[in-house]
């Protein structure tokens, strides 16, 4: 496949694991986070922590809009299709986070609740023109890379003048996190970031910009390959070395300091910024989350039902919260591995498959276990 | 044959309903004019409820399997041809040659005959071709909603061969694992047509009757400790079953490992491992490593084992882990399933 | 959270979208997010949408560099990723 084997290479791998040996300081160690879960899972999956110096750390951070999802937020989803029997359109991936009662969206679908598994908005378009005597709410879920097509489908329905399609809207912003990671009390031990690949694809380079200055830290945006997530590692480690703490962009090939002005004219247009929000394991964040504008009011779940949003406190073993803060890792949590299981996840770090506790148990325990 | 019927089965226009399950007329009219038809046997023709078979002259084996994919039908295949192959396989992987099946059908009243004479006759060309007749079976039909057009379960028995022991729990460190060729074909074929994920691309199911190509192994490497299809959850889930079996670890090399480009392709666009998809006609074998070569020869000069190849070892591991180098070089395990492999956006 | 990957646009459709191909599989992809897209673009895509036209240049430039650096690291006497 053009442009993605090229750049998982084994051969080029080898050789960047040279760069890095040769650059990184044995004096010192380097941690950084990669934010972005795409990420969490590429290291994971291909192993690069093999091809790191000893003394190079990667932190998983929150990154994982399934993650970071609040149970109360899927109560609401599956609340729209049991009680309001809406058809409920949703990716994949949050079909089996556990939601209050022991539910989740793929439960409630074999109870009986009309929920249906979409690649594209526009399947839930497709599907609320197929059955226009049905509500049909999508559950938009995803920081910026995602936003942008629910834009799009907010103004195809408006266009088409549909009168049953709705989005409950759970759309997050990755600079706002990456803030409520470095402003946490006693400052964070965290010497650079890996940046999202197609966030910035979509935003552009230029938001990351106030963390460098603000907080010191460097910031590389990578693509999402391997190999990018390694020269991206590379050219942190050169960055601290010289003292430096500016963005730079390994992921040339698609992200501009701009971004996607077309894309972000449409997400403008069609939502706005939240007073606050919850994410689960961070805790309430300010301006880190979107609803739709009130011109689009009709099209906003949460303003067309009575689904009203109830926080649920996450189980009081599960050390999602620091770990997604990049202040413990998966396997320094009580219940990681044994209560706590892809099968039976209690926290958001182990409900999708780049969380940082499920990227660890599918791909990397064996680690440990070797002790 | 006189005809018993007022009128020949309307196998154009017709449809199942609840008289063909009820076991009067109606019913033996669907099973002669078109199971027996197409089946046609010496076994069958003997018109009783079992078959009596011939001496089974050695230890038998049986295995038994249902079949509920849907769609029934996909580009390489339906729900016919792969229950017939896929339980010859069962039969076959455990040292046996496959000697007879049975079938059984649940049918849902309103089902299309014309569809259920293609599945059958799809079924009948593949028992032909493989030389391993249907002789006795059953139908059943529910009402419409309770079942997905149909569903079949077939029941195979065989005689294992002489002085074969081929089990899950006889892999031992140092031992080489093989694979007959490129994974991930039946999964993908079945993805493409799902509703919600359609798109345009050339996969075709690789169902297949592999008691030929298993034949030709177990001739030229009777010391074979374990063959196994890598059917749903795919080669990762075999592996790890044996690994469990056995008592054993595994290391695997990730490039050794064939995927076709279009398969690599899809799976790419969905957020699939390709090692969790579903295989219907590929062969997972663990070998003592002195007769790896012979093994592979073996294979790759038999149509379904061209692009055999050898992909890993087995290793002590009392934590039965299977670890993967990466085509990056590092290392990752290839975990069990912990559920259905669903597509990623994340 | 970001699933998205490079493929070739072989076809333009009416109403804002392509086909693209990815080693023969084919899927139709809106290119209501991007602009100005010809046939042969690499395009980026996400949940049913083109994100970004690839800048094929950088692309190859990228490549380039990591083969140098590798190159450089093992000891520049083979030149790393130019073998046949």
């Amino acid at each position: 496949m053009k442009y993605i084997d090229e750049f998982r290479s084994g051969e080029l791998a080898s050789g960047l694991a040279a760069a890095m040996r040769r650059d990184a300081s044995p004096e010192r160690e380097y941690r950084f986070m990669e934010f972005c879960g795409g990420h969490t899972h590429a290291i994971s999956r291909y192993g690069i922590e093999d091809l790191l110096p000893p003394n190079v750390r990667m932190i998983h951070g929150p990154g994982c809009p399934v993650c970071v999802l609040p149970i109360g937020r899927i109560d609401q989803a599956i609340r729209l299709a049991r009680e309001q029997g809406a058809i409920l359109a949703t990716y994949a991936d949050t079909l089996r986070v556990p939601a209050s009662h022991r539910l989740t969206l793929l439960r409630a679908k074999a109870q009986g609740a009309d929920i249906r598994m979409v690649y594209s908005t526009s399947d839930a378009l497709s599907i609320a023109r197929a059955h226009a005597d049905r509500e049909v709410v999508f559950l938009a879920i995803g920081f910026e890379t995602t936003t942008p097509p629910t834009a799009v489908a907010v103004l195809t329905a408006a266009a088409e003048g549909l009168r049953n399609f709705s989005v409950l809207c759970n759309h997050v912003l990755t600079p706002a996190a990456m803030h409520a990671i470095l402003a946490a009390p006693g400052g964070v031990p965290l010497d650079g970031f890996v940046g999202p690949a197609h966030v910035s694809t979509v935003i552009g380079s230029a938001p990351y910009e106030p963390f460098a200055e603000d907080y010191g830290k460097p910031v590389v945006i990578a693509g999402f390959e391997p190999l990018d997530v390694m020269r991206a590692v590379h050219m942190l480690i050169g960055q601290v070395n010289d003292g430096r703490a500016v963005v730079e962009n390994e992921f040339t090939r698609a992200v501009t300091r701009a971004g996607n002005l077309r894309a972000q004219a449409l997400v403008a247009e069609v939502f706005e910024l939240r007073e606050s929000f919850e994410w689960r394991g961070l805790g309430t964040i300010p301006a880190s989350a979107l609803r739709l504008r009130p011109e689009y009011a009709q099209f906003d779940a949460e303003r067309r039902f009575t689904v009203p949003y109830r926080a649920v406190a996450d189980n009081k073993a599960c050390a999602c919260g620091e770990i997604l803060r990049g202040e413990k890792r998966p396997q320094e949590c009580k219940i990681f591995g044994t209560v706590c299981t892809p099968e039976n996840p209690i926290g958001s770090c182990m409900v999708s498959s780049e969380g940082a506790c499920a990227a660890h148990y599918t791909f990397g325990r064996f680690r440990e276990a070797a002790a | 044959m006189k005809a018993n019927y007022a009128r020949p089965l309307d196998v154009k226009h017709g449809q199942v309903d609840l008289s063909h399950g009820s076991g009067g007329r109606a019913m033996a009219q669907l099973i002669e004019e078109l199971f027996a038809r197409e089946f046609s046997n010496e076994f069958l023709a003997q018109g009783d409820d079992g078959a009596r078979l011939a001496d089974p002259r050695g230890r038998m084996v049986m295995a038994t399997d249902a079949h509920v994919v849907s769609p029934l039908f996909f580009p390489g295949g339906d729900i016919g041809c792969l229950s017939v192959h896929g339980t010859i396989n069962d039969v076959a992987v455990m040292g046996a040659v496959p000697l007879y099946l049975a079938a059984s059908f649940i049918l849902e009243e309103g089902y299309p005959l014309a569809d259920l004479l293609r599945i059958v006759a799809s079924m009948a060309r593949a028992s032909r071709a493989a030389g391993v007749p249907v002789v006795t079976g059953d139908t059943k039909v529910v009402e419409r909603g309770k079942a997905d057009g149909v569903f079949i379960t077939t029941t195979g028995v065989g005689v294992l061969r002489e002085g074969i022991d081929c089990s899950g729990a006889r892999a031992r460190p140092g031992d080489a694992v093989l694979l007959s060729g490129t994974i991930g074909e039946h999964g993908m074929a079945i993805m493409s047509l799902r509703e919600n994920l359609a798109f345009d691309a050339p996969i075709v199911s690789d169902t297949a009757a592999l008691h030929g190509l298993i034949g030709e192994l177990l001739g030229a490497v009777p010391q074979l400790r374990t063959m196994r299809d890598p059917t749903r959850g795919g080669v990762a889930t075999t592996l790890n079953e044996i690994a469990r079996q056995s008592g054993v670890g595994m290391l695997i090399d990730e490039a050794a490992i064939r995927v076709t480009p279009p398969v690599e392709a899809a799976c790419e666009l969905l957020g699939l491992d390709p090692l969790y998809v579903a295989n219907e006609g590929k062969l997972l074998v663990i070998c003592p490593p002195e007769h790896a070569d012979a093994a592979l020869a073996a294979m790759r000069a038999h149509p379904l084992g061209l692009a055999a190849n050898l992909i890993g070892y087995v290793q002590e591991d009392d934590r039965h882990f299977v670890q993967m180098q990466t085509r990056l070089g590092g290392r990752r395990i290839v975990d069990w399933l912990s559920s259905e492999q669903l597509p990623r956006i994340c | 959270m970001c699933l998205a990957i490079p493929a070739v646009v072989v076809e333009l459709l009416d109403g804002d979208s392509a086909v693209v191909d990815l080693d023969g599989v084919r899927k139709q992809v809106s290119l209501a997010l991007v602009e100005h897209i010809a046939v042969g673009d690499y395009v980026i895509i996400h949940v049913g949408f083109a994100l970004q036209r690839l800048n094929v240049d950088e692309a190859e430039q990228t490549l380039a560099l990591m083969r140098q650096l590798g190159s450089d690291a093992l000891g520049g006497a083979s030149a790393i990723g130019a073998l046949p």
